[in-house]
């Protein structure tokens, strides 16, 4: 951020039109984005395997019909639907770095923001795509497109989910891309450009996961799902798995790529997370003596979920795990320790995300289904073709993120700016690796 | 791509100026692309078989006259090309002043499957999976909990202590189906039946998951059926055979009800159960019996007002 400073010395407030400047932009960014050291290619290289992988079988599924996936008549949403929710709360979760920076005015968070809000961009961009694969005619996706397609709005939870998605995208792109370009003008940016959209886009992160909940929760023929505790659930949920990736991006950057980012912003969301977490198990615990203590026809899906139904138990040990998982992350959390130890904060974040994973996905979209609405026992365990989608959607998410901190890192510290480039025009990239 | 040890500058011959790292950048791109291609190329066999006119169809309820006499046409020559049958297609309209309605009576119904069976044949359903829109289940005396049933009983029937419940599509007046569905895919008729327009569906199956009955089943391939079991007598929103990867459902068979026919259910079953008719005519059978009889519907509590009754003599 410093080096904005030096810079600011030799801005000569953009003799070049925007026209020129913003190509320019657009050409560095794309150089950033392919340049790297070794560990870069390799790490690029393995995403592109995946998602390689996943591509094909997703054509296959297209091909062939999603035969190939294990989800029937009875489980008719499986992995990908699974992995939708959980990932809209991650791009929900990059909130909590906006709400420090923007609403207290968190000096050293407002300086590592656009982490959170490139990571709600890969994020969405994951979500469309684990929509599309779940789709058994994605050629005619251009049916949900007004006016040549037939918009079921407001009547359709799906079609707000499509609005709140789509504009949560296009929110951040905007912030992010706005960002990026004045900081590489070396200009301070001018707060009516992007300043509303931030505060839309904390309202718009609140609504993209509610409206998701509402997808299921208001489903009266599944009353596992037809819980009011859902939104606010999913929301807890989703305030400690997105801060939780975030925590590790930061150290990430910090001991791979050398950025020098301050202790202050991963103390904040460590701090975040230590109320997130507990809200969330007091919301899991609420609902499980709901179900339990009463004990009515409607606990049969959390009996299949935790403790197994009539033989089948597919999801137990899933769900245990989860549990673990959650109370092991809340423990290292909690404790003193989290502030300074950055393996014990590791630790606590990966249990985090990995048990919301399990909790929010497999762990609330199986149990919805089984048993069906006729009471008839039939599990499902996703198919080889459903976990290479899902990985390949997961694989290309990461290279999502990866090229965007690859090119956002540098403009944002000052690294690489117009006025630079005018002085040394092709120069290769500053590499800080 | 492990250029990153050397330093840039230096020029491939043929390359002239080119950096060796943005000639090898370069490889990687075309690499990857020709991968990116190899990896979707299945794809090309899906848009083999899915014709422009397909793609670019509009939704059933902005078809004119012109519009479903052609997509008719290609419907039916498609059918002779994947099936090697000649069918008809036609598209009954509702009747002013029906509204269908269904009643079976449990206390005749012996759980002997013809109406699955009819249903089966009637509609076209893949031979395969031995789909069809009913499923019996064989419950024991004392509950109506779906919770005691069996709806793969394999043994003769009527077993000892036993009922059966031969459940289907309701119908619902209130259907949470169609509230759910993204681009109006499917929709209530003004005879009550709600339908699919299996040209439209994306298959997103939001509607098999707001069901609260398991009424919608999902086309997760093609349908197979040999030449000389297709039933040629077709409606289009109704037992036409279906693409993959769209949802289906009862139509209570609207190419045959809305002439003034039996559904094909009804018509199989031995034992008189079903009773189907006019629920706005006061003289009709199911009048009758919903004013003479305790009728039930399945889980009436959450408001889906099914207008399949059921009751017991």
């Amino acid at each position: 951020m410093t080096a904005a400073a030096t810079h600011a010395a030799d801005r000569t407030d953009s003799p070049v039109s925007h026209w020129v400047s913003y190509r320019r932009f657009i050409w560095r960014s794309l150089v950033m984005a392919t340049d790297g050291p070794l560990k870069f290619y390799a790490w690029m290289t393995l995403l592109t395997a995946v998602a390689l992988v996943g591509a094909n079988a997703w054509a296959h599924q297209v091909a062939d019909g999603m035969i190939i996936t294990h989800m029937t008549d009875h489980v008719s949403w499986g992995l990908y639907i699974a992995n939708f929710t959980f990932i809209v709360g991650v791009a929900a979760g990059g909130v909590m770095m906006v709400i420090p920076a923007y609403l207290y005015r968190d000096k050293s968070m407002h300086d590592v923001v656009i982490l959170g809000e490139l990571l709600a961009v890969a994020a969405i961009v994951m979500c469309l795509f684990f929509v599309t694969v779940d789709l058994g005619r994605p050629d005619r996706f251009w049916h949900l497109i007004p006016p040549m397609g037939r918009f079921n709005f407001p009547v359709s939870m799906l079609t707000w989910d499509v609005i709140v998605l789509w504009g949560y995208l296009l929110l951040n792109l905007h912030i992010c891309g706005y960002l990026l370009y004045a900081k590489y003008l070396g200009r301070s940016p001018t707060a009516r450009w992007y300043l509303p959209f931030v505060f839309v886009s904390i309202i718009w992160a609140i609504s993209i996961h509610t409206v998701t909940a509402f997808l299921y929760q208001g489903l009266g023929g599944r009353p596992f799902w037809n819980s009011a505790l859902l939104a606010p659930r999913f929301l807890a949920s989703a305030f400690v798995a997105g801060p939780a990736f975030l925590i590790v991006t930061m150290f990430i950057l910090r001991r791979i790529a050398g950025v020098d980012i301050p202790d202050r912003p991963i103390q904040v969301l460590v701090q975040i997370v230590r109320v997130t977490v507990l809200i969330n198990l007091l919301m899991v615990a609420s609902e499980v003596f709901t179900e339990f203590y009463t004990g009515a026809a409607h606990s049969t899906h959390a009996r299949y979920l935790y403790f197994g139904l009539h033989g089948h138990a597919a999801l137990v040990p899933w769900i245990w795990t989860a549990i673990a998982l959650n109370l092991t992350s809340a423990v290292l959390f909690l404790h003193p320790a989290a502030m300074r130890s950055m393996w014990l904060v590791i630790a606590a974040c990966a249990a985090a995300f990995i048990g919301v994973w399990i909790e929010k996905g497999m762990g609330l979209i199986i149990p919805g289904f089984v048993p069906s609405t006729l009471h008839q026992m039939v599990e499902y365990r996703p198919s080889l073709a459903e976990w290479q989608i899902t990985a390949g959607i997961w694989a290309f998410g990461l290279m999502i993120y990866t090229i965007a901190l690859k090119i956002a890192v540098p403009i944002f510290r000052g690294n690489v700016n117009l006025a630079q480039e005018s002085r040394t025009r092709t120069a290769p990239p500053p590499h800080h690796d | 791509m492990n250029d990153a040890r050397d330093e840039r500058r230096i020029s491939l011959p043929v390359l002239g100026g080119v950096s060796r790292r943005t000639a090898l950048k370069g490889a990687g791109a075309a690499l990857g692309l020709a991968a990116f291609g190899a990896a979707i190329s299945p794809l090309a066999h899906f848009a083999e078989t899915t014709s422009l006119d397909e793609f670019l169809q509009k939704h059933y309820k902005e078809l004119n006259e012109d519009d479903k006499r052609a997509i008719f046409a290609r419907l039916e020559a498609e059918t002779k090309q994947r099936y090697g049958a000649e069918v008809h297609l036609r598209d009954p309209q509702p009747i002013s002043g029906v509204r269908f309605g269904y009643a079976i009576n449990l206390s005749l119904c012996n759980g002997n499957g013809r109406c699955v069976e009819a249903c089966h044949r009637e509609n076209n359903h893949d031979r395969d999976t031995n789909q069809s829109y009913i499923r019996v289940f064989e419950m024991p005396k004392g509950t109506t909990d779906l919770a005691h049933g069996n709806a793969s009983y394999q043994h003769d029937v009527p077993q000892e202590g036993k009922y059966y419940l031969p459940v289907q599509c309701f119908q619902c007046e209130n259907p949470p189906c169609v509230d759910v569905c993204p681009v109006e895919a499917t929709w209530q008729e003004e005879d009550g039946i709600v339908v699919v327009d299996y040209n439209w569906c994306i298959g997103c199956r939001y509607c098999q998951a707001a069901c609260p009955y398991h009424a919608r089943r999902f086309n997760w391939k093609e349908p197979e059926i040999p030449a000389q079991e297709v039933n040629p007598d077709q409606g289009y929103l109704s037992n036409r055979i279906r693409p993959a990867g769209v949802v289906e459902k009862c139509h209570f068979c609207l190419h045959r009800t809305r002439e003034g026919r039996m559904p094909a259910c009804l018509e199989a079953c031995p034992t008189g159960a079903r009773i189907f008719g006019n629920l706005l005519d006061p003289d009709s059978d199911i009048r009758w019996v919903l004013a003479n009889k305790r009728c039930f519907v399945l889980k009436e509590e959450l408001g889906a007002q099914p207008t399949l009754f059921y009751f017991f003599d």
